[in-house]
């Protein structure tokens, strides 16, 4: 079983969010970047089932600065064989359908069973890298994947659907499945793994390198803070002064 | 037609999210002065047309296929990709449903055009529409341009436009495609949805609702809240963090993938605010937010707010929320 991961390195979620000067962008070097929490779901299920089968590989596959070399030896340490990077400066200048693109020229060759990737990232939260790739290499696709199990050939997925629902979806491999946060509890790296994982082997890719990829078919024009739409009264002072106030307005309202 | 908007059904009701759609689609039409057409794909639609041809819109374009009778993506996306390609509209427009991000990147995929999902508005800047979307989980907005040629496929978040504002017409043309579907195409077998757990905790009729979210920091925490829940008389919701982790069961769960509230308060604790849990709440009255960080996004939309430890501030307002 050859499984590949997409992993995207993200701002972490308690981040301090600046804006550059022209509200283009984000300033990206006063933030803290970790792997996207969904990938770190898909990188588990993806060792389970390797482990599971006894045999085959992980292999992790990001695109980004130097900055993601960290994430994709974090998921070596954890138990992936090898990784994958896409050189590219600028990530964010790249829309889901380049960047699957990308990674369709890279990986074609590897021939992977499974493909698995988080539902969506934490940053910009398109949610279609994993499903454009799966359609880009042939492969069958799913979504919102709360669990798997595999059985030969074919792979049968639990999907989550809306309001409490739920449903059964089996499909032939290979396979591109999206997995949704929850669905597993993620290990952390052991001091054997950490060491390991340094010789471990991690190609770099030029953009340039692969063909068959196109420009971007979107582009952020413009970024900034919501306008409050309320008009928030904030409390502030000692713990003692919140409780008195919060109580005060609780028992006058409710 | 040059706006084609997407229908999504059960075989008997059309989603919510499709009538905000179509909203989305008349209003686009209306600032651009284009012409737009709902498509409805299915086994059998005849019970879903007539309702959505009383609205203002110039046609109803039907694509039935045996195929089509139980959802699949790749019978959606191949069905998708053939209408826009032979009829060519400008704009593709979609509720951001679970059913929608399922298939529509595959559609972005075949016909290699923009997919821009999630939007919660547009505006109009030198003659074409800037969409604008929540990034950074609601902590910042961000204008995004489609590029190349179209059609462009575009999906709007739940309540971006309101189902009430459907304008009704005079009758719209109905019109059947041909779709050539085959068996090999449809690569997944679906089972029939399930509910997962019988629902026993009522959010949608409660007045009072606490929210507990990540910042409660563990299990064995929980019994803060629902001592304070107990003196205030309300139910206990979360955000999604807590049902993963195992704090709480599943159906306690507000958001996208849980339950839709609307109590006249929603107290939320240590819930930084990501737009998947908001989207289930926007109907509160009232919103008091308590959480850590600052920049938490669900600060907003509250009406009252405070920055501090929750597990400080819970066991002392239970407090004194009982003295009083």
């Amino acid at each position: 079983m050859k499984i590949c991961v997409l992993i995207k390195q993200v701002p972490s979620s308690d981040a301090l969010i600046k804006l550059n000067n022209d509200s283009t962008w984000i300033k990206e070097d006063t933030v803290v970047f970790a792997i996207n929490e969904s990938d770190s779901f898909a990188l588990e299920e993806a060792l389970q089932i390797k482990e599971q089968t006894g045999e085959g590989e992980v292999v992790v596959v990001s695109l980004g600065p130097d900055r993601v070399q960290r994430a994709i030896r974090e998921a070596l340490a954890k138990g992936a064989d090898r990784g994958i990077r896409i050189k590219e400066s600028f990530p964010y200048s790249s829309d889901p359908f380049e960047i699957a693109s990308l990674f369709a020229a890279a990986i074609k060759d590897d021939k992977f069973d499974l493909i698995l990737s988080g539902l969506q990232s934490d940053d910009l939260g398109s949610g279609q890298t994993g499903v454009i790739l799966g359609e880009l290499l042939g492969m069958s696709t799913a979504t919102l994947v709360v669990e798997t199990k595999l059985s030969g050939e074919s792979i049968r997925v639990k999907r989550e659907l809306e309001s409490g629902w739920f449903q059964w979806v089996t499909m032939p491999l290979p396979a591109s499945i999206t997995i949704q946060s929850g669905i597993n509890s993620p290990r952390y790296a052991s001091l054997k793994g950490i060491m390991s994982a340094k010789k471990k082997e991690i190609r770099l890719i030029e953009k340039k390198e692969l063909s068959g990829s196109i420009p971007s078919l979107q582009s952020i024009e413009h970024v900034y803070f919501p306008q409050k739409t309320k008009r928030t009264e904030m409390i502030e002072g000692s713990v003692d002064q919140v409780v008195e106030k919060l109580t005060e307005i609780i028992q006058r309202n409710y | 037609m040059e706006i084609l908007v997407v229908l999504e059904h059960n075989n008997q009701t059309i989603h919510r999210m499709s009538w905000e759609a179509i909203a989305a689609g008349q209003s686009l039409g209306k600032d651009l002065d284009l012409s737009t057409a709902i498509l409805i794909m299915g086994s059998d639609v005849s019970t879903l047309t007539e309702e959505t041809a009383t609205k203002d819109v110039d046609e109803v374009l039907i694509a039935e296929h045996p195929l089509l009778e139980t959802y699949t993506a790749d019978g959606y996306a191949r069905t998708l990709a053939q209408v826009v390609e032979s009829e060519q509209p400008t704009y593709v427009i979609l509720g951001h449903t679970y059913m929608v991000r399922d298939f529509l990147p595959k559609v972005c995929a075949i016909l290699k055009r923009p997919l821009l999902g999630d939007n919660i508005s547009y505006h109009i800047k030198d003659s074409r529409p800037v969409f604008i979307k929540q990034i950074f989980m609601g902590k910042l907005l961000a204008e995004v341009l489609p590029q190349g040629n179209q059609p462009y496929l575009i999906t709007f978040q739940s309540a971006a436009f309101q189902s009430d504002s459907v304008r009704r017409g005079t009758g719209a043309a109905i019109r059947n495609l041909s779709i050539t579907l085959t068996n090999e195409i449809i690569k997944t077998r679906s089972e029939d949805p399930f509910l997962e757990t019988t629902i026993d905790v009522d959010l949608s009729s409660a007045d009072i609702i606490i929210s507990v979210g990540r910042g409660i920091g563990k299990k064995e925490n929980i019994h803060l809240v629902k001592e304070l829940a107990e003196v205030m008389g309300a139910q206990i919701a979360c955000s999604r963090p807590v049902v993963d982790a195992g704090w709480l069961p599943p159906y306690h769960q507000v958001g996208s993938s849980g339950q839709t509230v609307s109590p006249k308060l929603y107290f939320a604790l240590g819930i930084s605010g990501a737009i998947q849990h908001l989207v289930g709440m926007k109907g509160a009255n009232n919103v008091i937010v308590i959480n850590k960080d600052p920049n938490a996004p669900f600060f907003e939309i509250a009406d009252y707010g405070t920055v501090g430890n929750i597990l400080e501030i819970i066991p002392k307002l239970t407090e004194a929320i009982k003295k009083g």
